[in-house]
């Protein structure tokens, strides 16, 4: 079975900079069980792709194996996607950003594909500082394999079949902070308004960006007692600011009074601003942010929006000074030194 | 007298200095123009344990390895026993003699040579570092003595080495000096063998296997390795590391026109390999057995996604952790059928550094141009040791194969685009690589089953014909993979012979050796698989066939049936897996004493 949207637009959808209406950024249409959080973090990154005019095809999406994992075919069509492995996408993700780095590598997970299968993957692509979105779609189960407990449940929650989780659950966001990751968030699928701005500031981040998003599992972990349902979530969120992201160049209007605001300059000339923010707690400070998190998790909260950033972090080709011509893009002439270079060597092996 | 044939053995301790005063004395032999051939037998162990280095001199030209010691250079107590016993009958017995030798390791058939060599270095050397390494150097004088090497040649290589830090030179060629006279002192014209130069090598050259891959992937255009450290593979990244600091740093900016990332794992460096092949760089992994094991996920869906990538397994002693720095040719079958589901790999192998140079440079292309991956099957014994070879070449006309790449053009001018549609008849189809086109050409990447147009199918219809079409493509690879190279005997024969990789150099002697006897055989010498067409018609074309390997259960056999349905009974295999080089006294033995069964039978 093939799944071919229907082509029916509205004909004045508004344009972005690049001429194009959002159903340019859309995918295939989805197959999965109706409800499914996943589905509207796919909207989200749609909106935020056209709000932030993104050339599609600049972008390569890439992805484990799970309902979260497959995701990438609903968005993006004109995107290259790699749907590699379970747990595996950060070193595809890794080796295509080696390959080109003048793309933007969106990279979609799961909490199994991520938290278990794939923990030792995610860890390493975080220290390497690897310039990319990492999107969890966190459900707390293995919704493709029928609704297992995964490890990022929390511990004491109930699935739908009943089963209490007896084991600590991973908090993906502290350990994203723990491991050094230049941009953290966490969000709900649910909260569109939050999701969007945080998406485009992801993308414009110069490295590693981590946006853990809860995005409930309708089929198998949206029962009562389990702390990963909508409306366990919608009870306990608590977000630390709004949150604008702001292109470059553009005015910027706030209805908040000075003092509850906070603006992060990007490298490329764009703004985050961050407003009301909560009490005690800068987003520019590693162990403010840690705090946070620990503070959150004692009072049963789900904190959300953009916990921490570092704007001035290095990525991996910065790191290891790679040339800034993408390395696909280089030439014979100037990778295969030639037979006479060859003549020395010979030489110095006799 | 015994000219340029011989076999001498060091034995010393596992991290004293002594690998660079061996290799000093090889490269010697090699500047007297003779055929040399040295193995290094050490342990898995950074420093303490006994390591061994074996180099067999050969007028002939044989470059395997011989068993029977004819001198042994000990200067490692702790394996006095075992290196006293290997010494063949008549031949001598070097050693340190500042600690009297014990009466056990005493043998009427074999000469002793006594130089007290740690009193000659602590009474010329006083810094502790200096005495350890030059305890070294004065025994390689002893043997410029005892085996007639041109004092010359090791001013030349000291001159060489030590380039820059000429201070060194004469205190290295005084060291020598001092073995030198203690033998013209007391053991003046002593050995019945000796080296006599001869021109016997022209322009070839001394190299390691895993440098040659390395440079192989330089030339070949690789600009991204990723890997995780294991013996004997390590020196491949290694060497490309070196090689792209010296040909890859850009002049103006000092930027590197090469990223190398040492993965967390080996999954993880196959999946990095295949994100940059995908994305329309070079790129290669090397590895070991179990890193083979652990990158079988990713090898299938690479097979089945057709994503190309470079892979040289520098092969050890399995299964697990085995005999991790002994050599063996066991990861055939593993590599072939790399996966779950129906999976099969092109496979490359190489037998001498001038191959892994070349074999690795082409892999780029055939990896590209089949859309798969591309195994290149080395070993330890040709990776990590010093081998004669032809000297590398390149022809600056060649341009890389980069496969059926579509441009932005092309897909303006493409009919009708399919990911997996074979238009050519070849099997292979037509990719792209993200970012090149706004609205054409991209496609979704999946191991799960696809159409020609790469969208996502359950259907058996679908899945079949793919499935199909990966053994046209598999038809096609027989034709680009490296050819088999015929022996073929002086008279007419029904057996052949089939070896591959290292097994070659005692293979060949073995022949010969055969000949002598006067049986004559056919012998190939396989380089790819799947099989080409000279293998199947060799194979079919004689009666019986010996398959020698470095492996216990005949892997390569297994693959010959498989694939080519060939009848179990004749073929005959010959193997040796104990983890040493197979040696052609060993290949002779076999055969020889088969066909003598054969004669009586009948
Ligand atoms: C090596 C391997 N083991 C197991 C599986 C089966 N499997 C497919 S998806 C999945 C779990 C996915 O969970 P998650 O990443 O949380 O995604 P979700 O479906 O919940 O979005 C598993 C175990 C697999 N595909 N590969
Ligand atoms: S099983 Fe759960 S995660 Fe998967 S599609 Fe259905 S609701 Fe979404
Ligand atoms: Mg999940």
């Amino acid at each position: 079975m093939t799944y071919i949207k229907p082509k029916f637009r509205h004909p004045d959808l508004q344009k972005n900079k690049l001429g194009y209406t959002i159903d340019y950024y859309e995918g295939s249409l989805s197959t999965l069980c109706a409800g499914c959080g996943h589905d509207s973090i796919s909207g989200a990154i749609i909106r935020a792709c056209f709000e932030a005019n993104i050339e599609p095809h600049k972008v390569a999406k890439m992805s484990g194996i799970g309902c979260s994992s497959k995701t990438p075919a609903y968005f993006l069509s004109n995107s290259h996607g790699f749907n590699s492995v379970h747990g595996r996408m950060p070193s595809v993700a890794t080796g295509a950003n080696m390959a080109n780095r003048d793309l933007i590598y969106f990279g979609v997970s799961g909490d199994g594909d991520t938290a278990s299968i794939g923990m030792g993957q995610f860890v390493h692509v975080i220290r390497r500082n690897l310039n990319m979105v990492y999107l969890v779609m966190n459900n707390g189960c293995y919704g493709l394999t029928k609704g297992q407990d995964s490890a990022t449940a929390d511990c004491g929650s109930k699935n739908k079949s009943g089963n209490i989780n007896l084991y600590e659950g991973i908090d993906l966001v502290s350990l994203g902070l723990e491991l050094g990751a230049g941009f953290v968030a966490q969000s709900f699928s649910g909260d569109k308004g939050q999701l969007v701005p945080l998406i485009k500031a992801a993308m414009a981040h110069p490295g590693f960006a981590l946006i853990n998003v809860v995005s409930p599992c309708v089929t198998f972990n949206n029962n009562v007692g389990s702390t990963k349902s909508y409306d366990y979530i919608r009870e306990h969120i608590e977000a630390t600011s709004t949150f604008d992201f702001v292109p470059e160049m553009t005015e910027i209007k706030t209805d908040y009074s000075e003092g509850e605001t906070k603006q992060i300059a990007m490298h490329d000339g764009s703004l985050i601003q961050l407003n009301k923010l909560t009490k005690d707690w800068d987003p520019t400070n590693r162990s403010s942010a840690m705090n946070a998190m620990l503070n959150a998790k004692e009072n049963n909260e789900f904190l959300t929006g953009l916990i921490y950033i570092n704007p001035e972090s290095l990525e991996t080709h910065e790191l290891i000074q790679t040339s800034k011509t993408p390395l696909n893009q280089l030439s014979q002439s100037t990778l295969c030194p030639g037979n006479m270079a060859l003549a020395e060597i010979n030489a110095d092996l006799r | 007298m015994n000219i340029n044939d011989f076999v001498v053995r060091f034995a010393n301790v596992n991290g004293t200095g002594s690998a660079s005063a061996n290799y000093l004395f090889t490269k010697a032999i090699f500047r007297m123009g003779v055929p040399v051939t040295p193995k290094n037998i050490f342990p898995s162990n950074i420093q303490g344990l006994p390591t061994w280095y074996e180099v067999r001199v050969s007028e002939k030209g044989y470059l395997g390895r011989r068993e029977g010691i004819d001198l042994m250079v000990a200067v490692n107590p702790q394996s006095f026993a075992q290196d006293v016993a290997s010494v063949k009958s008549g031949g001598y017995f070097l050693y340190d003699s500042t600690k009297k030798l014990a009466k056990e390791f005493l043998r009427d058939d074999i000469n002793y040579i006594e130089i007290p060599l740690m009193e000659i270095s602590n009474s010329n050397y006083s810094d502790a570092r200096q005495r350890q390494l030059f305890k070294n150097i004065i025994y390689v004088g002893a043997l410029c003595e005892l085996l007639k090497i041109e004092f010359n040649v090791f001013e030349d290589l000291f001159a060489e080495q030590f380039k820059g830090k000429e201070k060194l030179i004469p205190l290295n060629v005084t060291a020598l000096q001092l073995g030198m006279n203690y033998i013209k002192e007391h053991y003046p014209n002593t050995l019945n063998i000796k080296v006599e130069r001869r021109d016997l090598l022209k322009s070839k050259i001394l190299a390691e296997g895993n440098a040659a891959c390395a440079l192989g992937a330089v030339y070949g255009g690789a600009t991204f390795a990723a890997w995780y450290p294991i013996t004997p593979s390590t020196s491949v990244i290694d060497g490309y590391a070196d090689y792209c600091k010296q040909f890859r740093i850009d002049k103006e900016t000092g930027r590197k026109n090469y990223a190398i990332v040492q993965a967390e794992d080996e999954l993880a460096a196959m999946g990095m390999v295949l994100g940059a092949m995908w994305n329309g760089a070079r790129a290669f992994t090397s590895t070991s057995g179990p890193g083979l094991s652990l990158m079988n996920e990713f090898l299938g869906l690479a097979y089945f996604a057709e994503i190309p990538a470079v892979l040289i397994d520098v092969q050890r002693t399995g299964p697990s952790t085995g005999m991790p720095t002994r050599t063996q040719q066991s990861d055939v079958l593993e590599a072939a059928y790399a996966s779950h589901g129906d999976t099969k790999h092109v496979l490359l192998f190489p037998s001498n550094p001038k191959e892994c140079f070349d074999m690795t440079a082409d892999a780029f292309d055939l990896a590209e141009h089949l859309q798969t991956p591309i195994i290149m099957l080395t070993d330890l014994d040709l990776g990590m040791n010093d081998h004669i070879s032809e000297p590398y070449e390149w022809n600056d006309l060649r341009q890389y194969n980069r496969g059926k790449v579509l441009t932005a053009e092309g897909l303006d001018a493409a009919q009708q685009w399919g990911r997996y549609l074979d238009v050519d008849g070849d099997g292979i189809p037509y990719r792209t690589l993200p970012g090149t086109h706004p609205e054409k050409g991209s496609f979704f990447t999946r191991g799960s089953s696809h159409t020609e147009y790469a969208a996502y199918t359950e259907s058996s219809d679908e899945y079949r014909k793919g499935m199909e079409r990966l053994l046209k493509k598999w038809d096609t690879a027989k034709t680009l993979v490296p050819s088999s190279i015929v022996y073929p005997s002086k008279k007419k024969s029904d057996t052949g012979v089939i070896f591959f990789g290292t097994s070659t150099y005692s293979a060949e002697e073995a022949m010969d050796k055969l000949a002598e006897k006067n049986i004559h055989v056919d012998a190939l010498r396989l380089r790819g698989f799947p099989f080409d067409k000279a293998f199947e018609e060799f194979v079919s074309s004689h009666k019986q066939i010996f398959v020698i390997e470095q492996n216990r259960d005949a892997q390569l056999k297994s693959l010959m049936m498989i694939e080519l349905g060939t009848e179990a009974s004749k073929l005959h295999s010959v193997l040796n897996f104990d983890g040493m080089p197979i040696t052609a006294d060993f290949i002779f033995n076999q055969i020889a004493s088969s066909f003598k069964a054969q004669v009586s039978n009948t």
